[in-house]
Formats: structure tokens, sequence, C-alpha cells
């Protein structure tokens, strides 16, 4: 990869985002077809999907649904009466020569999508959402091309950022901020490997302390969160090149090719298309009514960074932590479970700690997520009582873990069975310790002589003589207590 | 010929149902007419004997067993070939869609054919329905039975004519901007333009979406009211159909006209009309005020603007419903297997194959139109003066209850005889203010010229009250409708 320090003395990137998410609704945006990803070519079709002659779209109101929730969630202006809008250009992935999409009436303007950048909070404005069709899928092979159409009319929020990004790192985290939120919505799986969210970035790059935006190019066909980072740092370095060697930046539309690790010229601005808009007359206008407005507003989950917050500020934890945990909603979710089965908040950072990564790192080893994870969130909160009780060690700890893992069994059992139960009564430590001295007198004298690493070995004896068994703490003042006064 | 063709549709139901006459011998009556005239009329692209006798058979067999098939029983209809029909080609009269096999019924057919009707073809039109003379049909011109050297007007053409000639009981048509109405005139039947949105648009295929609506075409008010009745209502499947209930429009027919308030819209009679349409149209208000209504003036004065606001929005929503026939998934693919041609080979061999010059002169003026930058000033500059001609009508019904006017500024002309495009664009100069206010329309016959040629005006209501239109329409069918059969269908 290029090292862009260097570059971006003298240069500073203006990047702005148009992000597809497809809704994940049951059926069709404008039509009776089912959604579902990886089903046999052109199963997922009928006489609207196919643009056969004489059929009319009928807008899917669950569409809308979802839609509504990412504006509500981006505190997006919400419009009360949107207009469908036709989009045309010649293509085999576009059955009726046009794609219904939304133009200068969007559902959604003026929203912003908060997120962290290196533990900063960082907020990136939103020009609109809007609702539109998703075209079908071409495979071109040799001198054929395929068309598949099972994903056209898939519904699509567009999301569309100012031109207010400043770096690469920024963007891609952009991209996992609204797939983040969009996921926490339940309106989208935003598998960008399935296509179900997409990227095409606009870069410029201009000299710092300049003002006026420089001449953008289009990056399309950006389906991963690396690749967003990848594209725009190419694209980028490949802009300020031409400029620091006195060219000029073309106005042009440029496909990311990500084997390649490059992206090539599309088309130019003079070349690009006019898509003819105008309002679709074969739908009436979109309203949105109050008693809609207030079902959305209070089906909303919790965001991402107010999870955040409230990790950082009730439970405690710091802010990698938090953002760990709230990065996965069921995650956050099964740590949140787990703090209420022990119904004490100040063991939340414990909870925290054996989660994110006893939990997590046994999870990964097996390749399996947290919905599926043997451990029901009651038998970590026990653990980590068992540990603030003293009535076992943090070594032990992990090894009642390990079997609570392994077998689900609730750690009390796995405690009992095992007979891990740490010995913290102090006369019985007293009695063992007491043996163990008395049959090393060598080593008392040596303590008293002043040599306090003594105190190590009498306290490992001990806890030999009782099987491990015995409270290292309490042990440890117990022996203490005998050699000062023996 | 047999005399059971010529009866209404509703009383051939009525035969059938009572089995005075089968189904099966009413189309066998229509097939053997269909194969004695058509060759000399051109109405039909396609007649399905072999289905309509099967669906004929199927109803009398019903009917047999005591079952009630519906208010249409056993009446063979004819759709034209822009409304699609299950397993049934339909090609718009176009070259791009030869051959092209529907997987589904439209819902206007499939509400006909639900109530007994039987579907015994598809008639010619003009190309996607942009003409007004049937002469821009890819397939074959259609004449028109009162004289054959003339056009039967477009462009529901084959539909007027088949009907006219009683090649089948009634049909179906389309109107955009009098596509219904003005071949219903010149051929002497009596042809509904339903409000927008009365009836549902689901297998009509688009030519511009705003205006489209699918009417029928009859021999009488009360056919046409019968199937009005049975194919209007709102439908699922079309977003712009209204959800308003459907009179039985039959009912109202032998009101009269007394009391209704009738509009003469002085705009629609220019110092320049025709004397003999004049003078037909005169008979009619004449007639009108006879049976007790009453005629007063109006203005509509955005008239003029009609025909300019109308050929900026058709050809614009025309040019962006005919992106659909590309090549790639049905009808006309020229250019080859791919690595013979491009793409953009592909789609310009197939699209210049598959359309004919009046239907490629919309796509590029509708194109032009919504250009960047020029739709403020073309389409949206149309929709204004588009709104301004429906608040003449709104204005206009506060003190009426109906306007009349002539339906065409002539009665048919020749085939040929009108070789420039804007000739031709002013056959339906009456026709257009109506389907760019959405209202509905009815054409009735009001005599014959001096030549024998039809002559109809049209009665314009407001928002799905065809019911009021028929009802004066049946007041004109019953004082100047025409009485007598074209010459060229004994």
């Amino acid at each position: 990869m290029t090292d862009l320090a260097p570059l971006l003395e003298n240069w500073e990137p203006v990047i702005g985002l148009e992000v597809h998410v497809q809704l994940a609704t049951a059926s069709k945006a404008f039509s009776p077809s089912a959604t579902e990803f990886g089903a046999p070519p052109n199963s997922l079709t009928d006489p609207v999907v196919l643009g056969l002659p004489g059929t009319l779209p009928t807008f899917n109101r669950h569409a809308l649904e979802l839609a509504l929730r990412l504006g509500v969630a981006t505190g997006s202006k919400i419009r009360a009466r949107s207009r469908f809008a036709r989009k045309h250009y010649f293509y085999p992935d576009l059955p009726k020569g046009y794609q219904i999409s939304q133009y200068d009436e969007p559902l959604c303007e003026d929203g912003h999508v908060d997120f962290l950048v290196g533990g900063e909070p960082r907020r990136v404005r939103l020009i609109r959402i809007h609702l539109e069709e998703d075209a079908g899928k071409l495979t071109h092979a040799g001198a054929t091309s395929l068309v598949d159409l099972n994903r056209a009319g898939v519904p699509l929020c567009e999301v569309v950022t100012g031109p207010e990004i400043y770096s690469a790192d920024e963007a891609a985290e952009f991209m996992r901020a609204l797939n983040l939120l969009v996921r926490y919505l339940d309106i989208s799986e935003g598998d960008m490997e399935k296509g179900q969210m997409r990227c095409d970035a606009n870069v410029s790059v201009r000299r710092r302390g300049e003002d006026r935006l420089g001449t953008r190019a289009e990056l399309k066909n950006i389906n991963s969160f690396r690749f967003v980072q990848k594209a725009i740092e190419h694209e980028i370095a490949r802009q300020v090149r031409i400029l620091e060697s006195g060219g000029k930046i073309v106005q042009e539309t440029r496909l990311w090719d990500a084997a390649a690790g490059q992206s090539f010229p599309l088309r130019s601005k003079e070349e690009a298309n006019d898509y003819r808009y105008f309002p679709d007359p074969d739908l009436p206008p979109l309203t949105v009514d109050g008693p809609m407005m207030m079902a959305v507003q209070q089906s909303m989950p919790e965001l991402p960074m107010a999870k955040i917050a409230r990790f950082g500020r009730d439970h405690g934890l710091p802010i990698d932590d938090a953002r760990h945990l709230a990065g996965d909603r069921a995650l956050a979710d099964w740590f949140e479970a787990a703090v209420r089965a022990h119904g004490d908040l100040k063991a939340a950072k414990a909870i925290a700690n054996w989660l994110l990564s006893e939990l997590l790192g046994a999870l990964n080893r097996d390749g399996r997520s947290i919905a599926d994870c043997p451990v029901p969130p009651g038998h970590l909160a026990a653990l980590v009582k068992l540990v603030d009780a003293g009535t076992i060690s943090g070594k032990q700890a992990k090894e009642v873990f390990a079997d609570v893992y392994a077998t689900g069994a609730a750690p009390d059992a796995v405690v009992e069975q095992k007979g891990l139960r740490q010995i913290s009564d102090t006369g019985e430590i007293e009695r063992i310790a007491a043996e163990v001295i008395a049959k090393n007198p060598k080593q008392v004298e040596q303590y008293r002589a002043g040599k306090e690493s003594v105190l190590g070995f009498f306290v490992g004896q001990v806890l030999k003589a009782s099987g491990g068994k015995a409270n290292p703490q309490v042990t440890s003042d117990v022996v203490k207590k005998l050699l000062a006064g023996a | 010929m047999s005399e059971v063709a010529w009866l209404s549709a509703a009383e051939q139901a009525r035969k059938v149902r009572t089995r005075e006459v089968s189904a099966r011998e009413l189309v066998h009556t229509y097939l053997d007419r269909i194969a004695a005239l058509d060759g000399a009329l051109g109405a039909y692209l396609l007649v399905d004997a072999e289905g309509a006798l099967a669906r004929a058979d199927a109803v009398d067999a019903a009917i047999a067993r005591g079952e009630d098939p519906g208010p249409l029983a056993g009446v063979p209809v004819a759709i034209k070939d822009v409304l699609v029909t299950e397993g049934m080609t339909t090609t718009a009269a176009s070259r791009i869609l030869a051959g092209w096999v529907p997987p589904y019924d439209g819902t206007a057919v499939a509400r006909l054919r639900a109530a007994g009707a039987i579907v015994l073809g598809k008639l010619n039109c003009d190309e996607f329905a942009m003409g007004s003379s049937n002469e821009n049909s890819a397939v074959k011109p259609c004449r028109n039975p009162w004289d054959l050297e003339r056009v039967p007007g477009g462009s529901s053409g084959g539909s007027a004519a088949a009907v006219a000639a009683a090649l089948c009981a009634a049909s179906l048509g389309t109107d955009t901007g009098g596509s219904i109405r003005q071949p219903a005139a010149l051929c002497g039947i009596v042809g509904v333009k339903p409000t927008y949105g009365r009836v549902s648009r689901w297998g009509a295929i688009a030519f511009a979406s705003s205006l489209d609506q699918i009417g029928p075409m009859a021999r009488t008010v009360e056919d046409a009211a019968l199937l009005l009745e049975t194919i209007a209502g709102v439908d699922p499947r079309d977003a712009t159909s209204v959800d308003a209930p459907v009179p039985r429009y039959r009912d109202a027919l032998g009101l009269g006209a007394a009391g209704l308030r009738i509009g003469v819209p002085r705009e629609y009679f220019p110092d320049a009309l025709d004397a003999e349409v004049r003078a037909a149209a005169e008979r009619a208000i004449a007639a009108l005020r006879e049976a007790g209504a009453r005629i007063v003036d109006v203005s509509l004065p955005h008239t003029r603007y009609a025909l300019p606001t109308y050929y900026l929005l058709a050809p614009a929503e025309a040019s962006s419903n005919l992106a659909r026939y590309d090549g790639v998934r049905y009808g006309l693919r020229e250019g080859g297997p791919a690595g013979k041609a491009s793409l953009l080979d592909m789609y310009r061999q197939t699209r210049g194959a598959g359309f004919g010059a009046e239907v490629k002169r919309r796509i590029m003026i509708g194109t032009y139109a919504l250009r960047a930058g020029y739709y403020d000033a073309y389409y949206k500059k149309a929709q204004q003066v588009r709104a301004l001609i429906k608040r003449d009508f709104d204005e206009a019904f506060a003190a009426v209850d109906l306007v009349i006017a002539p339906t065409t500024p002539t009665p048919a002309f020749k085939l040929g005889e009108k070789s420039a495009p804007i000739d031709m664009y002013l056959a339906d100069v009456f026709t257009l203010s109506c389907n760019l206010a959405g209202l509905p329309g009815v054409a009735v016959p009001a005599g014959l010229s001096s030549a024998g040629l039809p002559i109809g005006v049209q009665l314009l209501g407001r928002p799905l009250d065809e019911a009021t239109a028929l009802r004066a329409a049946a007041a004109l069918e019953r004082t100047v409708g025409l009485g007598r059969r074209p010459p060229h269908a004994p």
C-alpha cells in the first residue's frame, strides 16, 4: 500500500459517499416476488420484475417503514409527502429501461451519522436518504453476458453524505458506523460481500488551506470495508501525483478493480448519462402520516453511540470495551443480560473482561457467534460472583470456565463436582500453616533474620499442603501472623 | 347474415341465459362474419376461434347445469391489441412485440371473462396506440365500414370498426388523447373514456401513464354502460386506480335529459369548424334542450393549449414507457448474439427495426422534453398548463352537470389523406382536454353527414360521474341516433 503521509502534507482529500443499503423486506419494492440471496438465477421474478408490457408497480409499504427507521435514527427531516421518480438508462440489468428512484422530493434530508474516529466523536452530515429499487446482476462470461434479475426490484435506501469526510480511515469508519446502525435498526443484514451494502465514493483533493473543492472522480464498485479504505487511498494518491506533476484531474467515473488493486476510467463527464428524471406517473405520492411516524419512533432501539456512552457512564467500562461490546447488538445484549443476572453494576467491568477475553476467545476459536454461545449469561455472572466471594481463585475460575463452556453446566456445579471450593477458613489454614512452620525451622530463622522473601516459600508450602484449595491471600496473612508470633 | 350478430350485447346475454341461443352459435356467427368481412376491413390482428368456441361450450355447459355465468354470459367481445391477454399473442400492432404471448390477463379483460364474456380475438390499432387513423399499425391498415376508402379513426380503429360492422358484440379500446372517442365517432358507435383511475390499467401496454384509460366501445349506450360496470373499480395492482363504488350505470339510462344543465363551450365551436359537424352538434344540443335539459354557454379558456400540452406530456411519458423494448427479454431482437454486435448495436438495431416512424418521432420528442435542464421548460410547464385546463373544467362544472362538444373536427377522412403529422394530431384537438383533466367522456353518434358518414358528439362529465354522461348519451341515442347500419357490413 502507498504511504500517503508525505502526499498529504500539502494536500487535503475531500470525500463524499453514496451508500446503497438493501432493505430486508420479504418481497420486492414494487411487486410480490420474494427477496433472497443466493437463489437460482431468475427464480425470484414476476411480470413486474421482468418489466413485461402492461405491468404496473405497487409500492411495498414495509420498505417505507424500514427507510423511516433509518431516517429517524439519523435525525433526518422526513417529508410527509415524497415522490418516486423514474431514472432512465439502457442496460440489461434494468428491465424497464428506468429505475424507480426518488429525485427532487426524497424521503429524508439533512440527517447525520455519529461515530468515533480514534476515540473522538465525529459527525458526518447526510444530504439525503431516498428509496429506490435495485437493478439486476450481470455476469460476463467471455463473449456472452448473463442477466440475473433476482436482485432487480429489491428495495434500497441510498444514503448520500456531504463532501465532508477527510480521509480514507474516516470513510471506512463511517461505513462501519452506518453498517452497525442498519443492523441495530434491523433494516438490513448489511453484508457487503452479499451486496447488501455497497458504496460509491466521490473523491477530490485540494491544497491545504484552500476552500474550493477540487475536481472529483467517482469510484464505483467498492464492495468491502477494506476496499473502501484501499480504493480511496489509491485514488487520493493518484490525484495528488497528477496534480503535483502539473496535470489536471478529469471529472469521471472510475471502476475499482479489487483484484488489480487499481481503478479504471469507466466514463467521462461528457459521456455521463442524462437520466431524464421525471415523477413516476404510475405511483401516487408517498405519504407518511403522524401515527406512522409515532410507531416508527416508538420502535427505535438504543443506538450504538448511546449504548457506548451508557456503558462508559453507568457500567464504568473503558471506551474500547464499550465500543467492542456495542459493535454487535447481540453481544451488547448478552453483556447486559449477564450484568442483570449478576445484579450489581459494579461487576460489569469484570463481566466485560470475562466476556471479551475468555468467552469471545473461545467462540472465535470454535468459529461460533454470540448467538450460539453455549454459556448462558447467568453462568458468567455466577462465575464472577464465585471469584468475588473468594470461593475460587482467578486461576481456578479459568478452569471452571473451560468446563462451563464445554458442558454448559452451571459454575457452582462445576466447583462442587471438582471439589475446587477454596479454603478461606482461617482456622483450617492456621492448622496447616503451623505444621509447615514447625517442619521448617531453618527457614523460620532466615525470616526472622530479615529475609522476607522466605514468606513466599511458606505460602507456597501451605497452598501445596492444602491441595491448592487454600485462599492465597488468607494464607499469606495467616503465615505472616504466625511467623511474627512464633 | 345472421341478425343475432346485430343484437345488443345485453340482449345477447339475455338470450344465452334463457337458452334461446347458445354461446356457441353466437361465437360461430361472429367467426363466420369475420371470415367473410374482415378481409376487406382489417379490424382483427388475431382470431382465436378454438379458444372462443371452447369458452362458449363452457358457458353453455354452465347454463345447462343451472349456473349463471354472469351478466355478459356468452357475449363475444374483442380486445384492442394494446391490452394483454393470457396465452393470446399481444403486439400493440408493433413489430417490436411480434409474437409475444403474455403470461397474464389484464384486469379489464379478466373482469370481462369473469362476467361470462368470450374473447374472439385481438383488434388492430395504431402502433402502441399512437395515431388517429389506424394507419400507424405495423401490421395492416384498418378501414371504416361506412366507406372502405376512409379510416376508422384511431388509435382504437379496429375496436371501432369491428363493433360498427358487427364483427363482435362489443370491444375494449384505450383512450390517451381521444383514441376511444374519435374512432367511435368516425365509425358511428358509442365509446366511453372513463375517469382516470376508474378502470385499472393493469395489463394495458402503457403509452402515456398519466393519461391512458381503458374503456368500452359498443353499438348501444346500454352495452357501453354494461361493459363499464363490469370492468370498473379499484384494483390493488394499479396504484392509480380509484377506490370508489361503481354504480349500476344502466339504471340511469332511462332518466332522460330533463333537469340536466349542459354546458356548450364556445372554444369547441370555432368559426372554421366543419359545417356538417357544427350542424350535427347543434341538432344534438337542440335534442337535449327538447328533452328538458338546460343549455348553458360556458368557456374553457385554456382549450387552445391542450394540443401542445398533450404533445409534450404524452411523448415524454411514452419515451419512458417504451424504454423497456430493448431486445433483451422479449419481443424482437436485432443485432444477433453477443460477439457479433455490441450491446449498443443491439439496442439501436432492435429499436430501429422494431418501432415505426410515428413511435420513433414521439420517443424523440419525449426524450428531448425530459433532457436535464429542459424539464422545467417543457414537462413541468406542460403539467402547470394541464392544471389550468383542469381548473377550466372545475369552474365550468360549478355551473353545469355536463359539457357537450363535437368529438372530431370532421367526419372520417381518407386513408393517406393526412400525411403531415401535425394534420393528424389536429384530428384529436377536441378530445385531448378530457384526458388532460382526467374526466369521463362519452362519445355518441349524432347523425350522418351528407356523404353518409357518421358524426359524433361527446359528453364530458365531472370526475367519477360517468353515470350522468351516459344518461345524456342515452337521450341522444333515442333522438339523433343513426338508425342505420354501415353499408359495408350487411
